[in-house]
This record gives C-alpha cells, structure tokens and sequence, in this order.
C-alpha cells in the first residue's frame, strides 16, 4: 500500500469519528426505517439527526435535504427529475462538467430538448457574457458546478444564479467537490438544487444529497415505497446515511484548517514546482491565477505523458490522479482541460494533486523530491528513445 | 453454526426493546458480513475506479470477488451481475429500462402481478404515464398466479413481464420457471424480483429462464444500500440505463461504488449459499412451532397458502381483533402489519385484499418473519404473548361477544350514523 495519498478529491479515508457512529448500524441495530415499530422508529430518528448535520453543513434547511446513493445519482436526478416538467426544453451546462452531469443531459436530447454548452476561459472560469447571450431565449435548466474535481476551479455560483433567476429558468450546481473544502450556503446561492455527496468529506461511499427548493417540481428517478417524501424511494441506508451526518459536522468543524493547513501545503507544492520550472522543466500549472479549491494543484510537466508520470510516482510511493478517477479508464486527455483551450499534447501531461488535512509539509517535500528525480529519469528515457 | 452467534439487541427485554420478528423488513447485519465490511471503511478506502494505485487495485479486486459470490448463489455469470444501491434501483432500472429498449421492437404492453411490491408497481405505473399499458394480473385466493391466467394475459406487444419470485407480504413463492417457460415462447423479456428469495430458496439462472433479476443484501443479512440487477448475457438482453456518468457497470449503471456494502454483499450471499440448506431447516421448523402455537387461538386465519412458501413468513389474520389495537397491544414483537415499506400509512394491506380478504381481515393481519438468529425461546414467547393478547383484545370486542353468540357478522345490516 502506498505510503502517502494526494487524491482527496477522488475519495478520501473514512474519519475514525464518523466509523464509530456508523459500527452501530451494522454491529447492532436492525430495523427498516419505514417500520412503525421501536427498531424502524430508532432508525428513522438517527436518519432525521444526519439530514439535519448534512443541512447545516451546506446553509439548508433539513426539509431540503433529499438523501440518494451517490453524487452520480444526485446529478442524474437533478438534470433528468428536473428537467421532465420544463415548459422551455433547453437546458446550459458548461464545458466541464463531470460526465454524471453531462451524460444525463446528453440524454434528454432524445426527448426533444436542446443541450448547449457554455464556454469557459483559460483559467476555467464560466464565460458569463456568453451565459447572458444564451439567457435571452428562454431556457429551462442551467447546470454550472461549483468547483471543479481537476482544477479545483470555483466559479461565482450565486452571480450565476442571480443571472439565471433573472431569465426566469432553474439553476442545478453540482458541489461535490465544495462541500468541506469551502462554506457553502445553499439558500444563499441562487440555486434550485446542488449535489453533495459523502466520500469526498471522509464519510462513507454510499451516501449523498440532493439539496433541493421545495418549490422545484421535481420528477423521481427511482419509483416505490415512497421514501424521502416521495421523491426517492428505496430502503434508506442508515449506517452509510448516519456516516454522512457526522462527516458533514466534523467537515464543519475542521472548515477553516482544512482550509489554511492545505493551502500551505499547496503553496509548498507549487512553489516547488515553479523552481523546477526555473530550472531545466517546463511545467505548466492550471488555473493557478485564479479562485480554486485550496487543496487543488492541476499541473503538467512538458513532454511527459500524465500516465507515465503517476506510475512513476505510484511506485515510489505517491498515490496521485491523471485525470478524473471516475474517467481514469479511459487515456484521453482531460475534457476540461481541452474545454479551457490546453493543446492535447499538454493535456495528456496532467497530474492532480489533491491534498486532506492529514498531509503534511514533509510529504510534500518528499513528493517534490521524487517527482524531479522521475522527471528526469523518464525524460532521460523519452531521449534514448528518441 | 448461526443460532450459536447473539444478537442482544433482537431480544425481548422489555416493550421499548422488543423481540425483533420483522426479518422480511430488513435482516440485522451478520456480524461475519460486518467484520468482512470493516476493513474497506478504513484501511482500503480506495475509490474502484481509480487505475493508478494500488487504493483503487485493492477495492476493485474486493468488488470482483463480491460480484462472484452474488453470481455463484444465483447460478450466474459475474459479468451478469450490475450494482445496483439496492432492490428498489434494480427493479427501476430492469423495468424501465428493458420497457424502454425493448418498446420499439416489441411493443408497449406490460404484464406484473397485483401483489408486486411497490417498487415494482410504481415503476411500471410510471410506463403508463409515458404511455405503455400495463396488466396487473389478480393472483388465486392462495397468492399463487394461475399460469394459464398469465398466459392469456399475453399479447403481441407484450414487452415485459414482471413476476416477484417470493412475496414479501405473505412469502408465497410463484412458479417462476413456469412462467419463464410462457416468457420465452412469447419473446416477452422476463423480470423477477427476488429481493426476498435469496438464501431462501434455491435460485439456478443456468437452468431458470430468468432475463434480468433484482437482487437485495439487507434482506439476507448484508447491508443496506446495494443490490444487484441480474443481466442475462445468453441470450443477450438489453436495457438502456437510468443513471448516466462515469460508466461503472458497463455503462449499465454510473456513480462511485460502495466497497464495504458489495464486500458486505458478497460475504453475506457467501454465507446464504453454504448455510441456507440447515438454515432453512431450522427455521422451517421454528415456523411450524409458531404456526401451531397460533392454531390453538380460535378464529385465526393463515394468508398466502403454506406449501409453496418460505419458511421464514407466517402471515396471520386474528379475526374480531380491531387491526391498530392489535398493534399495540403486542408491543413485546416488532412485526409488520402490511409490508413495512408502506407500514406508515393505515391502508389495509393491498397485497391481502388482492387474494380477496376482507378488509377486517385485512387489517386485523401480522406478518411474522423470522430469521437467523430466532430461537425456540422467542417463538414460544411469542405464542403465549399472542394467546394472553388477543384473548384480552376479545373480551373487550362486541364482536366477539355477537359471534360466540353464534350470530353471523356478515350479515347484521349496520346503522348509519
């Protein structure tokens, strides 16, 4: 097993704190939360305490909070469930979106609706001016997530919002990546419904949230029992649903270190990287001059496949991502990148770097370390070969 | 081996912690399944879809493993077996999405039975909505379908059919070979919700002519939040999936999977493989004690007929007994009155009044389920507890009073008031 892990953004380790209320749910307790008996009332109670630490985590109201699987669920609900009682039938997204928000976009076309895509800048910044051009036809749903799992990117979802309340049409925003890394507050942001999900905040894999306003007429994905008022029915999964709370509660706690602690761990990396660059290295690191998550570092090293890179570092002990862990089957080259205009032989250069609260400043110099030993015996190679 | 593991809080102490019978609710969590699901919720918390280091490597290979245990208790291939956060997403993904890929080639007519659960039935009223029409069959007075009935109910544009292999209600088990057989003919795609059959009975998807199959953990002593759907590889079926992204699955079914609940899966489908033949024994006997415990009160009725029957469900009308009194007055027992799933509404069972109960009768029913860690001792509580209740319930009924009079209840014509 690797000795140092800087892919946070992919999923992080479950909290210790967030275990020990879980081990209850799977050691001793039964019941089925729609059981009127004392087992399914016990269960129902501990799963109303975590929608409420979930909807104080995220500036909700608990009445908000609409419990699903996963974030891939929640977007698939969120863009389809919404977009089933649209009168306009054209939906926005921008350039770079996870693909569990636009594969499901993508899918609506055959209904009929129009899917178009907002552009976003070198910095992966969303092009508003363009976004303001496309809201002078009536459009229904617009998708913009908040920060994105490569760059770390964040965009200005509440003046996005504002933009898109003003057209009259709904707002999703996908904040997987915002949760526990920056405040977040859904009633303030101008949106109609925002994903979060558990595994990015040391909770369980299994549990996440539609956040949704009420007054969105929203169609379910999945039909039966009539769980969460209807909206998602299945057997609730308390153990991974009470994990949830407690991670979003010590996500809140932890807020502002989480915070500090990793950007000076990535102010480390990146000052690092700039000195290799000085040197003999052209590395490129994106989007670094402008708002991005502070754990986040997205760079490429000029003329060394991403790939190659991440092997290297994995066996030496680093455990990093090319691209998305959720698109990592496949070789290529980042959409967002390309999406934010990188030429593909950049692109394919990328590694992210993505750190939690219990990495520290000697990992870091420990990594900047093997990195330049494996740049330059990979490039050392590249030139043999060539 | 299994009635020597305890689980305290199952037990009876007192009425704030009763004896815990409601198994076809939810089952707890084997300790064998916890301790297999620990160890992926700490030290190997890697995401499955991460190829690049070993976190990944480890939780993938966890995933395969699983998937060959859930496979080998339903005679399937693993590359049959999609994830799925449980039964209630297999059954929407096989019911929507074969309905849709399937609707321009076949036609828009579905066939499922009254009795289905809801998460079969909300689905296929869902299709309607979009425009497909749907035959829910009425089955026998004894829960079974009558297979000429189903046959008949065939037509040219039958699409889908959609039969549960076990009722959760009343435990009833349904010809499914049968009604493969029928499906086959017809070319109609075949689903069966087995949520509540497996570790029951004996499930071959070599032999059965099963297409696409929903599967449950938290029925069989795994955890809460996964399932399966069973996807027949030869002869091929299709569905077009529900939840898009990442493309996990095949691309059958997106979003990051939970290592520790498949673990947890596969360890428990594991167990119900090697233990379900003395499991069943056991408790077949277990039920039969109870039954017979229950007979010696007067005027009690068994729904859903006992030979073709899980062992594990006992579903019993106590008539001239008012359904909520009923209720609480066996606080010593957590049973369900009507399938927890829809427990919180006061409907009389829907699935009871399908075999033509009335609702009296219908309402006045307990659903006693019992499991792997259900003892002679709590059966026998459990009977002497039912005996002292309804006695008491009874005394208090005018109804019981008329009736050991000998006058017909049927017949009194009631004043409106």
């Amino acid at each position: 097993m690797n000795d140092t892990y800087l892919d946070h953004n992919a999923t992080t380790a479950l909290d210790r704190r967030v275990l020990d209320v879980m081990l209850p749910w799977l050691l001793e307790q039964a019941g089925n939360p729609t059981s009127r008996h004392t087992f399914g009332r016990t269960a129902r109670n501990a799963i109303e305490h975590a929608r409420t630490q979930v909807a104080e985590a995220c500036g909700a109201h608990a009445s908000q909070v609409i419990f699903t699987a996963s974030g891939t669920e929640s977007n698939n609900f969120a863009i389809k469930g919404i977009s089933a009682n649209l009168t306009h039938k054209r939906v926005l997204l921008s350039t770079i979106e996870h693909p569990c928000v636009a594969r499901p976009a993508a899918t609506l076309q055959a209904q009929g609706f129009a899917i178009e895509r907002i552009d976003v800048d070198y910095n992966g910044k969303l092009n508003k001016a363009q976004l303001k051009t496309q809201l002078k036809k009536p459009a229904g749903l617009i998708s913009v997530m908040l920060a994105n799992n490569e760059t770390g990117g964040i965009q200005d979802i509440a003046q996005i919002g504002e933009l898109v309340k003003q057209a009259g049409a709904l707002m999703h925003t996908d904040a997987v990546q915002g949760l526990g890394k920056l405040p977040l507050h859904f009633n303030s942001l101008n949106v109609h419904a925002m994903t979060i999900s558990s595994h990015k905040v040391h909770g369980p894999q299994g549990a996440a949230a539609l956040i949704l306003d009420k007054r969105v007429d929203i169609q379910p994905l999945l039909h039966g029992g009539g769980q969460e008022k209807g909206l998602r029915s299945g057997t609730e999964n308390i153990a991974a649903i009470v994990g949830f709370g407690m991670a979003c509660e010590l996500a809140m706690t932890n807020l502002a270190h989480f915070s500090s602690h990793t950007a000076a761990l990535r102010d480390r990396l990146e000052q690092g990287l700039m000195q290799l660059n000085a040197t003999r290295t052209s590395i490129t690191i994106f989007g670094k001059t402008t708002a991005r998550l502070p754990n986040t570092s997205f760079f490429a090293v000029d003329g060394i496949e991403g790939e190659t890179l991440v092997m290297a570092l994995d066996r030496a002990g680093f455990a990093v991502a090319s691209g998305s862990a959720c698109s990592s089957d496949s070789t290529e080259p980042s959409h967002v990148l390309l999406a934010m205009g990188v030429s593909e032989d950049l692109a394919r250069g990328a590694i992210r770097v993505s750190f939690g609260t219990n990495n520290t400043l000697q990992q870091v110099d420990d990594f900047l370390a093997t990195l330049t030993q494996e740049i330059s015996r990979l490039k050392q190679l590249t030139s043999i070969a060539a | 081996m299994s009635a020597s593991i305890e689980l305290p809080v199952l037990k009876h102490r007192d009425d704030a912690h009763p004896l815990y019978l409601d198994y076809s609710a939810t089952t707890p969590v084997d300790p064998r399944v916890a301790a297999k699901m620990i160890p992926y919720l700490t030290e190997n918390f890697g995401n499955p879809a991460s190829r690049s280091h070993p976190y990944g490597w480890t939780a993938e290979e966890a995933v395969e493993n699983a998937r060959e245990e859930v496979a080998k208790l339903v005679g399937a291939d693993p590359r049959e077996i999609v994830w799925t956060s449980g039964a209630t997403e297999s059954n929407n993904l096989a019911i929507k999405g074969a309905a849709h890929f399937y609707a321009a080639t076949k036609g828009k007519h579905i066939i499922t039975i009254a009795t289905e659960h809801k998460a079969v039935i909300d689905p296929v009223r869902e299709l309607e909505r979009q425009g497909f029409e749907a035959t829910f069959l009425i089955p026998e007075p004894n829960g079974l379908v009558d297979i000429e009935k189903f046959k008949a109910a065939i037509r040219p544009d039958t699409v889908l059919a959609s039969v549960m292999f076990v009722n959760n209600e009343i435990g009833v088990i349904q010809d499914i070979e049968a009604i493969g057989h029928i499906c086959r003919a017809n070319n109609v795609i075949f689903h069966v919700d087995a949520a509540q059959a497996t570790g029951k009975v004996q499930i071959n998807l070599e032999k059965l002519p099963v297409d696409l199959m929903s599967l449950s953990a938290h029925k069989t002593y795994g955890p809460k939040g996964i399932g399966a759907l069973y996807v027949r590889r030869k002869p091929r079926v299709r569905i077009e999936a529900q939840i898009h992204g990442g493309g996990h699955e095949r691309g059958m079914r997106s979003g990051t999977l939970a290592t520790h609940q498949i673990a947890g899966m596969g360890e428990a489908f594991r167990i119900a493989r090697e233990e379900m033949d003395t499991e069943n024994e056991r408790i077949r006997r277990l039920r039969d004690r109870l039954l017979q415990g229950l007979l010696e009160i007067e005027e009690v009725y068994v729904n859903g007929e006992l030979e073709h029957r899980v062992p594990h469900n006992l579903n019993i009308s106590f008539n001239y007994v008012e359904g909520e009194s009923l209720i609480m007055a066996v606080k010593g027992i957590a049973v369900s009155s009507g399938s927890a799933c829809t427990s919180a509404s006061l409907e009389p069972s829907y699935v009871l009044r399908a075999l033509g109960r009335s609702d009296e009768l219908a309402h006045s029913s307990i659903r006693f389920s019992i499991g792997r860690f259900t003892t002679e001792a709590d059966v026998d509580y459990t009977i002497e507890l039912m005996k002292s209740k309804i006695g008491k319930l009874r005394e208090l009924s005018p109804l019981w009073e008329m009736f050991q009079d000998g006058i017909d209840i049927s017949k009194v014509q009631w004043a409106a008031h």
